[in-house]
């Protein structure tokens, strides 16, 4: 599985999936392969100005007085401004959607102006002709604070005593509350009865390219060109547009390559609106780069929970119901335009989800800190839900003296009881839990796998095997945003182009950072006009280029722009043929196309090339009927209508060895059986998984945004704030299950995310497997060391 | 410029002359003076390996090194072993193996990568993956690189 | 970030860097592996950066009388690779290779390590286990400090103000030595969580405090607890650095034991 069978220019084949299904290599990679690419701070412009923000050392402070004399005069500065000169350019947000009921955040700046609410808050903005003339002049902005007590601990915050947002009377961003009804009967039902409380370590995304945007603004026409390392060029063109008055039409957000992203550069940060306001002040081209530093202050973190979770269950296994508390810690604000409630809602959604039961109860909380803010972040949520329930469902096996995978398949919704209606209310069209256990059973030889466990353990060696069976959501509808007021698009669309020479151009609005998109666009192209890969050229990413779209997030890339792409495709190979029956005089429905050229479609004989048909219909219309006109420019839509999200399933497992000695975790093997639907290129999706699962592992192993009493950042650089490197990972076996959605014609459901969903769960399922027989435990990611030695009572 | 250094260096092959601030580190001074940008920034403190490029054969932390320390240095980077062909089998296998996906790690894993080819002892997995644990990817989760350094090194195909 | 600005010589010979290093506000300059990223960082401001990786005497590895003298310019690959230092000192040849990646090996310096004194680094450890010697200059000549002596605390030494460690000596492997190297760290190349550089009789801890800590093997096996008093990280409280210390002993026990 994942190798490339194909040579790069492999010409359509003769059967209907064309490349759909085939590992082709991506073509847009070489610029990548020879540092030819064009990522923002690549970018070079006629007077180019670099900002860098003065930004608060405390984690609550008022601003009393800013003073920035000695800083105009530094070399090389062009201004420096407060929030209130840069909200003459940009207004303020208030980051709340209406289907989270209750929801409440009070207004943010692009610079704050009376109070800094985290540290790392931008408190003043520093423009010059070079970065370092800017570093040089902010370290001689002066400031004069009150510092305020500053809340910290998510517990203290829901207790309200200080209340960070006097104005909004408590420091809870969004509660939530779910019961379907009758859980305290199950629970007096049931035979056993687990609970734990589990803790999730605050984390954050560590793209390698830093955040990144530079503001071009053209005061003769009073337009904004953006280039942006974002993921929803659409979106920024509307917020934009909106608050700081620029007509949408006038705004143009151009995303070429960025440096990975994971869900991180998909939300509006105030520095970058700021960065856009000052270009309009200065009237010239503004850049900012978040250097390392200060993304580790000011890029979104997430993931801080606490959460107890308790599980009803019968002698034979039978999960009867959950009952869920989760409280969760975000910043001082909610993050614009979706919102930091998300993640703890869909942690309330997707609890349990894999499991048959009907009785649910679920109680949530989102409280505000002093800390830096918070918001989505690759598979936002279902890490937590994933490790809650795999682990409750492993301790559940445990008191019955049960294999944990044969408890997983007495309780996995069977694979024909679709379409089946979740008790936290959620709709999956169909998902196939047994058909994945069973395969990544056989895939990792689990029984001889127990066995030998058995074996080392008898040498003092501790294994220890972890599953964690998923869904996940993906392509999601409207349902996710728009129904709440947010001006994020969940429809999609692509526009295919024959070009004279017989090339093809797409055109769509979903967006690259690495997973695959243009290549498997190419693929979706190629194979439905086709044409051979190398013909097709994709653009993405261009707000004045691509159709109206709603760029990458919530793994909808393939599934819905992908669709948009085939429907376009189709038509496109249609209206072709339109041209060739006429050039031909030859039935349309005699005619298809294949290798770049005009076909009989029974007998395969080539009637004429593309590019030929390509130069009659440009520069020889007048050849053709004089009522008859060329249509090779085609756009198609698409926007999931059925489903409120395109569930996936998957399940994962962990091979690991604890050394009891050292609290020391050796990841000897991983696997991933995942359900995305149809799979355009495997090796992209294999690779997908394969980079989420070590972002998991990072969370279950390593990462934590540490924070002290006093709101500070304590490990704020990469020596400190530890990332997985090549060294400790396992190699990752990959296989699939395709269980086709019947919402498109392509079948795709979405995979980006999968890889995070269950790699914290499997491994924390593997430690605890291995500490079993020594009487100890883990509950709080990240597992460190420290962690599993305080377990086994070492220290 | 004040304490401004003139230095004078080869870079790609080609001999070059610039008056320097000694603060300048030598990925800066690829970028910004010579626009060869094919080099990134990812934390300017050494720990991310995205700078890697090659001073006097030898790999170094574009990003720990100043220009001016450059001065009478060979220096070669993403760009100059692209074109002289010296990437070109490394290249290939990322390619195939989808080695990156971002493409923002990529120039510094292949300079680190290349000095493992060539060498007399083969370097077996382990010792791939050793090599290039100072180089952080987080798109890939290492394995497909490493896929294709291991095949590189092995000739294979 | 981008450091802030300041001067930058390059002395030909050791005189004229003694010179200038004894400017105020004047900063030694070899690899710059741990320098330079702390003025990325803006966590020093130096107003000259005196480059010494251009003096002569300062580079080369000799065998003399029983030690071998290792030049302070010494890089961690050249240590690594080099023949002579694995026949003659192979504790530094085992420790080399846990220090960062090898790109940072082409550049940090012996010389460098020794003279920052970080308390996670490996070859101050090194040192002490070896009980080596260095070799300092200033404008008042040459001073010889033994290594223990030479690390007083967090990143303190005994180097005098204008001072430049130029070499370092080691004795020499006899028949019969015996030396181990271990270390735990989370990832590959990290500073260590805690370390133990071992050679005959002597056993030396690091990552435990401001400075590597020496014990006789005997002492170690029965006054760990009592002597060692780690000061804990991020990551790891005191108890735990000293439980992996004990476990860090255990391990090298066999080793370095011969009659114990």
């Amino acid at each position: 599985m994942g190798k490339a069978e194909l040579p790069l220019h492999a010409p359509a084949t003769q059967t209907d999936k064309g490349y759909i299904g085939t590992s082709v290599p991506r073509p847009n990679v070489r610029r990548l392969l020879q540092g030819r690419g064009s990522f923002v701070d690549d970018l070079r412009f006629p007077r180019l100005a670099q900002v860098v923000f003065f930004r608060s050392p405390h984690a609550h402070a008022r601003i009393k007085r800013l003073s920035f004399e000695r800083a105009k005069q530094s070399p090389g500065v062009i201004g420096v401004f407060d929030g209130r000169a840069v909200a003459e350019y940009c207004t303020p947000w208030v980051a709340v959607l209406g289907h989270l009921k209750g929801i409440k955040s009070p207004p943010q700046h692009a610079i704050a102006i009376e109070r800094a609410c985290w540290q790392g808050e931008a408190v003043a903005a520093v423009v010059a002709e070079t970065r370092a003339q800017a570093e040089d002049a902010a370290a001689l902005v002066e400031a004069e604070w009150e510092e305020l007590p500053a809340v910290v601990d998510m517990e203290e915050s829901l207790g309200g005593k200080r209340v960070i947002h006097p104005d909004l009377g408590d420091n809870i961003c969004f509660k939530r509350e779910h019961d379907t009804g009758g859980v305290d009967e199950a629970f007096a039902k049931a035979d056993v009865v687990v609970e734990e409380t589990y803790h999730f370590g605050r984390h954050t995304g560590v793209c390698l390219e830093g955040r990144a945007i530079l503001a071009d603004y053209n005061p003769a026409e009073h337009s904004l060109t953006v280039y942006h390392a974002t993921q929803a060029p659409h979106m920024m063109q509307d917020i934009f547009s909106r608050h700081l008055g620029i007509p949408e039409g006038s705004v143009r957000v151009i995303a070429r390559d960025v440096g990975g992203s994971y869900g991180i550069k998909v939300h509006v940060y105030p520095d970058e609106m700021a960065t856009c306001a000052l270009s309009i002040m200065l009237r010239r081209p503004v850049k900012f780069v978040a250097d390392r530093l200060e993304s580790f202050l000011s890029d979104i973190h997430a993931r801080e929970h606490r959460v107890k979770i308790k599980m009803a269950v019968k002698n034979t296994g039978e999960i009867l119901a959950f009952d869920l508390d989760d409280l969760t810690a975000i910043g001082p604000y909610s993050v614009y335009p979706r919102t930091s409630g998300i993640e703890g809602n869909q942690v309330v959604n997707l609890t349990g989800g894999p499991y048959r039961h009907q009785k649910y109860r679920a109680k949530m909380h989102v409280v505000f800190t002093n800390k830096n803010v918070t918001c989505q972040y690759r598979a936002v949520g279902h890490p937590i839900a994933v490790a809650l329930t795999e682990g409750i469902v492993d301790k559940a096996a445990a008191a019955l003296k049960m294999d944990p995978a044969e408890f997983r398949r007495k309780n996995l919704i069977p694979d024909d009881a679709y379409p089946y209606t979740f008790p936290s209310g959620i709709k999956f069209e169909k998902l196939s839990h047994h058909q994945t256990l069973n395969k990544l059973l056989e895939l990792m030889n689990y029984r001889k796998l127990r066995e030998e466990q058995i074996q080392q353990r008898k040498k003092g060696k501790h294994l220890g095997i972890g599953l964690a069976a998923m869904i996940e959501v993906t392509n999601p509808s409207p349902a996710f945003y728009g129904v709440g007021g947010a001006r994020i698009s969940a429809q999609d669309g692509a526009t295919l182009r024959l070009e004279p020479t017989g090339m093809v151009t797409v055109l769509c609005g979903v967006t690259e950072q690495g997973q695959g998109t243009e290549a498997v666009f190419a693929q979706i192209a190629a194979s439905a006009v086709g044409v051979s890969l190398e013909k097709v050229r994709v653009i993405t990413g261009d707000t004045g280029v691509t159709p109206y779209g709603g760029g990458t997030w919530a793994s909808r890339g393939a599934g819905i722009g992908g669709e948009a792409v085939l429907l376009a495709g189709r038509a496109l190979q249609s209206n072709i043929l339109d041209v060739a029956s006429k050039v031909l005089n030859l039935d349309k429905k005699s005619l298809n196309i294949a290798d770049n050229a005009v076909v009989d479609i029974l007998t395969q004989e080539k009637k004429i090339p593309l590019e030929e048909l390509g130069r009659i219909a440009h520069f020889r219309p007048d050849t053709l009927p004089v009522d008859f006109q060329a249509e090779l420019t085609v756009t198609r839509h698409y926007t999931p209508r059925q489903y409120g999200f395109t569930f996936t399933n998957g399940i994962q497992a962990s091979l690991v060895e604890v050394d009891p000695d050292t609290g020391f975790v050796k990841l000897l093997k991983h696997w991933c059986v995942e359900d995305a639907g149809t799979v355009i290129n495997p090796m992209l999706v294999d690779e997908q998984i394969r980079g989420g699962v070590v972002q998991g592992i990072g969370a279950a192993l390593y990462e934590e945004c540490l924070y002290g009493p006093d709101g500070q950042l304590l490990n704020g650089n990469m020596a400190d704030y530890l990332v997985p490197m090549s060294a400790e990972m396992p190699d990752i076996v990959c296989a699939h299950v395709e269980t086709p959605t019947k919402q498109s014609q392509l079948g795709a459901k979405g995979v980006g995310e999968a890889g995070t969903a269950g790699a914290p769960g499997a491994i924390m399922n593997a430690i605890n497997d291995a500490l079993m027989p020594l009487n100890a435990g883990v509950t709080a990611m990240p597992f460190t060391p420290e962690r599993i030695l305080k377990a086994l009572g070492k220290v | 410029m004040e304490h401004a250094v003139d230095i004078a260096l080869t870079v790609n092959g080609t001999a070059v002359r610039q008056r320097v601030e000694p603060r300048e580190h030598l990925i800066d001074f690829l970028r910004e003076r010579l626009g060869l940008t094919g080099s990134h920034i990812g934390c300017e403190h050494g720990v991310c390996g995205a700078c890697t490029v090659r001073v006097d054969g030898k790999i170094v932390r574009g990003c720990l090194m100043l220009a001016v320390q450059a001065n009478g240095s060979r220096i070669e980077t993403v760009e100059g072993l692209s074109d002289s062909g010296e990437l070109k089998e490394l290249q290939k296998r990322f390619h195939e193996k989808n080695a990156l996906q971002c493409g923002f790690c990529t120039p510094g894993m292949l300079l680190c990568a290349q000095a493992l080819l060539g060498r007399k002892e083969k370097p077996t997995r382990e010792e791939i993956r050793s090599h290039i644990s100072g180089n952080y990817c987080r798109c890939t989760g290492y394995q497909a690189i490493v896929d294709a350094i291991e095949e590189a090194v092995n000739g294979q195909g | 970030m981008k450091a802030p600005a300041f001067a930058y010589a390059k002395p030909a010979s050791l005189a004229e860097a003694l010179a200038l290093a004894a400017r105020p506000g004047a900063k030694v300059l070899a690899g710059g592996q741990s320098l330079i990223p702390s003025l990325n960082m803006r966590l020093s401001a130096p107003e000259l950066l005196v480059d010494i990786t251009g003096i002569p005497e300062l580079a080369g590895v000799s065998l003399k009388n029983g030690a071998l003298r290792v030049g302070a310019l010494t890089t961690h690959a050249e240590i690594e690779a080099s023949p002579d230092i694995r026949t003659h000192v192979p504790l530094l040849a085992q420790a080399a290779p846990y220090i960062a990646h090898p790109a940072i090996r082409n550049r940090g310096t012996l010389g460098g390590s020794l003279a920052l004194a970080d308390p996670a680094a490996e070859y101050p450890a090194c040192a002490v286990a070896l009980d080596s010697v260095f070799v300092l200059r200033g404008s008042t000549g040459e001073r010889r400090v033994k290594a223990l002596d030479f690390f007083k605390g967090l990143f303190e030494t005994d180097l005098k103000a204008g001072e430049i460690l130029v070499a370092a000596e080691f004795p020499a492997a006899k028949k019969g030595d015996r030396s181990v190297f271990l270390e735990l760290a989370r990832r590959q190349g990290d500073y260590a969580t805690v370390g133990l550089a071992g050679f005959n009789d002597r056993v030396v801890f690091f990552a435990v405090g401001s400075a590597p800590v020496l014990f006789s093997l005997d002492e170690a096996r029965k006054h760990l607890k009592e002597r060692l008093k780690p000061v804990p990280d991020l990551y790891n409280s005191s108890a735990t650095k000293l439980h992996l210390a004990g476990v860090l002993l255990e391990r090298a026990w066999n080793t370095l034991s011969t009659s114990h």
